[in-house]
């Protein structure tokens, strides 16, 4: 299972968010399961057709992943994933 | 009278309230930070709406049945799956623009219009809502629809007729004026008289840009519109419109406007510089009112800034309760008046750009 860490700001909607280990084989699925522990977050990462939010970023390691609209960037279990927040206005 | 002011803007949802001196007070702020593109209260049942745009999360909506004391976020609208703004281009909600409830006859129904333009109902209080189909699938929408300040088609007014609430109008930035008599399955575009000087026909049915759309309360065939374009009437429900900018003076451009609930012919507007420089006239900020149907227009400045003012009002800005008006600016003035606007006094000069500001 990869580990998911989160930015601090996404602590102000879910305060109990703690990064943790999910499963799945793409970011896609590893979302999912994050969405499964704290319901709703996904809305927060992804819009409504799955595309990453243009203010939010996403690395696998240290790599931004490719494939910003449907997030299909594979995942294997010893990976660390970031949810980060974009900088943006400078 | 109202004694609650509700104000969406740049920087959370703030309240103020009059105490018994008459004078306003802040009250509280909610949602401190985020942005607050509306804030709506359900007069049927006192519920509070905020429509949310983190600028990194998404829109998002909550509610509250204490008076806007406690919060609960609830699903915001979503396209379907597949859903396009166009060939290619996924369907996402950008913003949420407009909020109106279905209808005293339609208890659980609410609407929302958003950018893109969408407009979703909800038939359970909000506890979900769906996209309305006969809208979306408006032959116009995916040629004849464009962006204008936002980058697509939004939909800014949803007008319910309190005498039959199937009969519903909707206005849209770029597209104009839709009404629908069957409850949302079918729409047509009622936009004659408009004119649309930025298009090769300015006559054209369909890709006219109305800012705000309302209707009087107790005769809801007399229609008026803040338009891209200059300002338009309508005594016959939207099936014509005709022109009653004021000729050389400043009632134009703008995009707040606000009609009287009892006199269809009394209407208020907020000019401002047409749309290449989005600034106070001449740096003085007026309101203009008239009470013949657009015949004559009056300046109203009696305390407001009549030089080295920037302030414009966004179209759900502008607020009317009776004889009073209040407004929100885009520098974060906040103005009100009890007579009717002759004359003014400023609430606060220290507020975030205001989106939207409503009586409660």
């Amino acid at each position: 299972m990869a580990t998911v860490k989160f930015t601090a700001n996404l602590k102000r909607f879910y305060p109990d968010l703690t990064p943790g280990e999910f499963e799945g084989n793409n970011v896609a699925q590893v979302l999912e399961a994050v969405n499964e522990l704290y319901p709703g977050i996904k809305g927060y990462i992804v819009d409504e057709q799955g595309k990453l939010r243009q203010h939010v970023n996403i690395f696998i390691h240290n790599a931004m992943v490719k494939d910003k609209d449907t997030l299909t960037d594979q995942v294997k279990s010893e990976d660390e994933i970031y949810i980060m927040q974009a900088l943006s206005g400078g | 009278m109202k004694d609650t002011l509700i104000l969406g803007t740049r920087k959370g949802l703030v309240v103020y309230k009059r105490n018994n001196n008459g004078h306003w007070r802040h009250d509280r702020t909610e949602f401190l930070a985020v942005p607050v593109s509306l804030a709506f209260v359900d007069e049927r049942n006192d519920t509070w709406w905020a429509c949310l745009d983190h600028g990194h999360w998404g829109c998002k909506l909550h509610n509250s049945s204490d008076a806007g004391h406690t919060w609960k976020e609830v699903d915001a609208p979503k396209f379907p799956e597949g859903e396009e703004i166009k060939e290619g281009v996924a369907a996402a909600v950008k913003y949420l623009w407009a909020f109106a409830h279905g209808g005293n006859d339609n208890p659980d129904k609410l609407l929302i219009g958003t950018e893109p333009g969408g407009l979703f109902e909800s038939n359970n209080l909000g506890n979900s809502f769906q996209l309305n189909r006969g809208l979306w699938g408006h032959p116009t929408r995916k040629d004849q629809w464009f962006g204008g300040g936002r980058d697509y088609a939004g939909i800014h007014s949803i007008i319910v007729d309190p005498d039959d609430s199937n009969h519903i109008y909707v206005g849209i930035s770029v597209a104009g004026v839709f009404e629908t008599k069957d409850g949302g399955q079918s729409w047509e575009p009622r936009n004659k008289g408009l004119k649309a000087d930025f298009l090769p026909d300015p006559d054209a049915e369909v890709g006219q840009d109305p800012h705000l759309l309302v209707a009087c309360k107790s005769q809801p065939k007399m229609m008026w519109q803040q338009n891209h374009c200059g300002i338009f009437k309508s005594e016959d429900g939207a099936k014509s419109w005709t022109e009653v900018s004021q000729n050389g003076g400043p009632a134009n451009f703008g995009f707040a406007i606000v009609v009287d609930d009892q006199d269809g012919n009394a209407a208020w507007v907020i000019p401002a510089v047409s749309d290449e420089k989005r600034v106070a006239i001449d740096g003085a900020l007026c309101v203009c009112r008239t009470e013949d149907g657009g015949k004559n227009w009056h300046e109203l400045r009696t305390g407001l800034p009549q030089q080295n003012a920037f302030d414009i009002v966004f179209r759900h800005a502008l607020g009317l309760d009776g004889d009073t008006l209040a407004f929100g600016t885009t520098t974060g003035n906040l103005y009100w008046s009890a007579n009717r606007g002759d004359s003014w006094e400023a609430i606060s000069h220290n507020l975030p750009m205001v989106y939207s500001l409503d009586f409660v």
